[in-house]
C-alpha cells in the first residue's frame, strides 16, 4: 500500500467576499518531499497555507495532513505540522526559552521537549540569546525562532512561509543549510517564497499557483522544460560588426565579439542559426546554450514579473 | 501538565510579569478611594446596622477592583496577541476553542481575586472588616471574574483595535461598575433609579459579595446567586461560540 501523502488538498475553495481566493485548487504533496509553493502576489499561497493550518476554513475541499483532516481531525493534524508565518511576529513578553518552551506545552510536549528545545536553540545558534526578550533580538534573530517554535512538537511537516523574506545573505545561507538538513533528516518541507533562484536550488517540486487556482504543478526539471527560449550564446574571433537579417530578429543583445541570441525551443533550429551565422563571414569561435529558468518559466505562465511582487500576506 | 494548563500559566505569567500594572496599581487606586471616601463620608452615611461607613466600602471596592481586572486581562490579552499577531502561534496549536476558553478565564480569574484580595489585605489594616461567610466571598469573587473574564474574552474578539476595547472597557465596564452600588446600597436611591439598578448585572454580583462579608444585602443572596449564575452561563457560552466559529480569529 502506498504511504498516506503528507499533505492532500482536494478541490479547495475559499472566496474572501467578491474574491475567490481560492478556486478547485488540488494537489498532493509526498512524505519527505521538498515542495516549492510559489505565485505571484495574492496567488493564494498564503490562504493555502493558512487552511493547512487552521487558521483559514475553506468554504469547500477537504485539506489532509499526514492523513488527517484538518478540521475533522484538527489535534493529530495539527501535531503533524509545523508552520513558520511570514511575519516576524513574537509575544514581547518572554525570552526565547520560554516562548519555546510554552509553544512546546501547547502542543503536549513540554515535557519530553526540554532537552529538544535546548538542541534546537544550538542548531539555529541561539543558545546565547535564549534568556534575552524576543523585543531585543535583531530580524534575523526572530526569523530563526520562528522556524524554532514550528519544530518544537518534531512535526514531520514543516511548512516555511517566505522563511528568507528580507533575510540578509548570509543568514539566508544559513537557514538553507538548515532546511536542507531537516529534509535530510526526514521531514517534508513546503515552501513558499518570492526568491525563485531558492525554488530553484532547494525544491524537488513545484505548485505555481495564479488568481487562486493550480497553474503548474511538476518537477523542477519538467518545469523548466516548459520555458518556450533558449538562449544561444556566440562569441566570434572578431568584433560583430553586423548581423545577418534572417536572425536579426532573435538577437537579444550584441557586445564586441560576443552575441545572444532568444530561440524558440519548438521551432527555431540551433545548426540552421549558427549555419546562417557563419555564411555572413562571422568566424564563430565558440558557444554555449542556456535554458530558461525558473524566473522566466514562472514569468511565462504567469504573465507577471516575480520582481515587481512586494512581500504578501502572513500566516 | 496539558497544553490548556500550559497556556493557562503563559497567561498567569504574562501578568505577573508586569505585576506593579496589573496588580499593585489597583490595589492601591482601590485604597485611595477608600481613603478619601472613607474620610469624607464615615460619619454622614451608615447603610447597614452597626456596619460603619468605611467597612461597607470595602467589599464594593473589592468586588470593583475584582470585575475591572478580570475584564482587563482576558480582553487585553486577546487584543494584543491579534494586534501583534501572536496569536498564531495559540491557534496553530491543537488547543480546542474549550481550553482556549478555560485558559483565558481561568487567567482572569487568578487575576481577578489576587487583586481583590490584595484590597482586602491592605484595607484591613486599616479598618476592622468582618467576614460572615467566606465560602460565599469566595464564590462571588470567583463567579464575578469569571463572568467578566467570559465578557473579557467576548470584547478581546470583537474589538480590532486598542480604542474599541477602550470604549468598551470606559462606557460598559466602568459606569456599570460604579452604578451597581460600591459606593452606597441601592435602598438609598430613588425608587426609578432602584428599579433601574435591578436590570445592572453588576449589582448582584456586588450584593452577594456583601453579603459574604455582613450577612446583610439588598437582595436576597439566593436571588444573586442564580443571577449571577446564569450571566455566567450565557456569556460562557456566548464566547464559545466566538471561539468555536473562529470569529474574528480564524477567516
Amino acid at each position: 500500500m502506498a504511504p498516506v501523502p503528507a499533505v492532500c488538498i482536494e478541490n479547495v475553495h475559499k472566496r474572501f467576499g467578491a474574491v475567490k481566493a481560492l478556486h478547485g485548487v488540488s494537489f498532493n504533496i509526498a512524505q519527505g518531499e521538498f515542495f516549492g509553493l510559489l505565485g505571484p502576489n495574492g496567488a493564494g499561497k498564503s490562504t493555502l497555507i493558512n487552511a493547512l493550518a487552521g487558521l483559514t476554513r475553506a468554504d469547500r475541499g477537504q485539506l489532509n495532513i499526514m492523513g488527517y483532516d484538518v478540521v475533522r481531525e484538527y489535534r493529530r493534524a495539527r501535531m503533524s505540522v509545523g508552520v513558520v508565518p511570514q511575519e516576524l511576529v513574537y509575544d514581547p513578553f518572554f525570552t526565547v526559552r520560554e516562548f519555546l518552551r510554552f509553544q512546546s506545552g501547547y502542543f503536549g510536549v513540554a515535557k519530553q521537549s526540554r532537552q529538544w528545545v535546548d538542541e534546537l536553540l544550538e542548531v539555529l545558534d541561539l543558545t546565547e540569546k535564549a534568556d534575552v526578550n524576543m523585543r531585543a533580538l535583531s530580524g534575523g534573530m526572530k526569523r530563526r525562532v520562528l522556524i524554532g517554535q514550528a519544530l518544537v512538537h518534531k512535526p514531520p511537516v514543516v511548512v516555511l512561509d517566505e522563511p528568507t523574506a528580507g533575510v540578509d545573505v548570509e543568514l539566508r545561507q544559513q537557514l538553507w543549510f538548515f532546511i536542507r538538513r531537516l529534509h535530510q533528516e526526514g521531514h517534508t518541507i513546503v515552501l513558499t517564497t518570492h526568491y525563485l533562484e531558492e525554488a530553484e536550488q532547494l525544491c524537488e517540486r513545484i505548485a505555481i499557483i495564479d488568481r487562486g487556482e493550480l497553474i503548474a504543478l511538476d518537477t523542477k526539471s519538467d518545469l523548466l522544460a516548459r520555458g518556450i527560449f533558449r538562449s544561444l550564446h556566440v562569441v566570434a574571433s572578431r568584433d560583430i560588426e553586423s548581423v545577418p537579417v534572417k536572425v536579426r530578429d532573435k538577437v537579444k543583445a550584441v557586445h564586441g565579439c560576443s552575441m545572444e541570441l532568444r530561440l524558440r525551443r519548438d521551432s527555431d533550429s540551433v545548426v540552421e542559426v549558427l549555419d546562417t551565422i557563419r555564411g555572413a563571414g562571422i568566424d564563430v569561435r565558440d558557444i554555449h546554450m542556456e535554458d530558461d529558468d525558473l524566473e522566466d518559466v514562472f514569468i511565462q505562465l504567469t504573465r507577471r514579473s516575480p520582481a515587481s511582487e512586494t512581500s504578501g500576506g502572513s500566516v | 501538565m496539558n497544553g490548556m494548563l500550559w497556556l493557562f500559566y503563559k497567561e498567569l505569567m504574562r501578568f505577573l510579569k508586569v505585576g506593579f500594572q496589573t496588580v499593585l496599581a489597583p490595589i492601591i487606586t482601590a485604597l485611595l478611594f477608600l481613603l478619601v471616601f472613607s474620610h469624607v463620608l464615615e460619619d454622614r452615611v451608615r447603610v447597614f446596622e452597626n456596619v460603619p461607613y468605611t467597612a461597607f466600602l470595602i467589599p464594593g471596592l473589592m468586588m470593583m477592583s475584582i470585575i475591572q481586572n478580570a475584564f482587563a486581562n482576558s480582553s487585553s490579552s486577546l487584543i494584543q496577541s491579534k494586534v501583534t499577531g501572536n496569536l498564531v502561534f495559540v491557534l496553530i496549536t491543537p488547543l480546542s476553542y474549550f481550553e482556549l476558553f478555560c485558559a483565558y478565564v481561568g487567567a482572569a480569574v487568578v487575576r481577578g481575586v489576587a487583586v481583590g484580595a490584595g484590597v482586602f489585605l491592605v484595607a484591613v489594616s486599616y479598618v476592622e472588616v468582618p467576614v460572615y461567610n467566606f465560602w460565599i466571598v469566595l464564590t462571588f469573587a470567583i463567579l464575578a471574574s469569571g463572568i467578566l473574564g467570559s465578557l473579557g474574552v467576548i470584547a478581546g474578539i470583537w474589538a480590532e483595535k486598542f480604542d474599541q476595547l477602550a470604549a468598551f472597557q470606559n462606557f460598559v465596564i466602568m459606569p456599570l461598575s460604579f452604578l451597581s452600588g460600591v459606593f452606597y446600597s441601592i435602598r438609598s436611591l430613588p425608587e426609578i433609579w432602584q428599579d433601574l439598578s435591578r436590570f445592572n448585572p453588576f449589582l448582584y454580583m456586588i450584593d452577594g459579595f456583601r453579603y459574604g462579608f455582613f450577612g446583610q444585602s439588598d437582595i436576597p443572596v439566593a436571588a444573586s446567586l442564580t443571577l449571577s449564575t446564569a450571566a455566567f452561563a450565557v456569556l460562557s457560552i456566548w464566547a464559545l461560540i466566538l471561539l468555536n466559529r473562529g470569529y474574528k480569529l480564524r477567516q
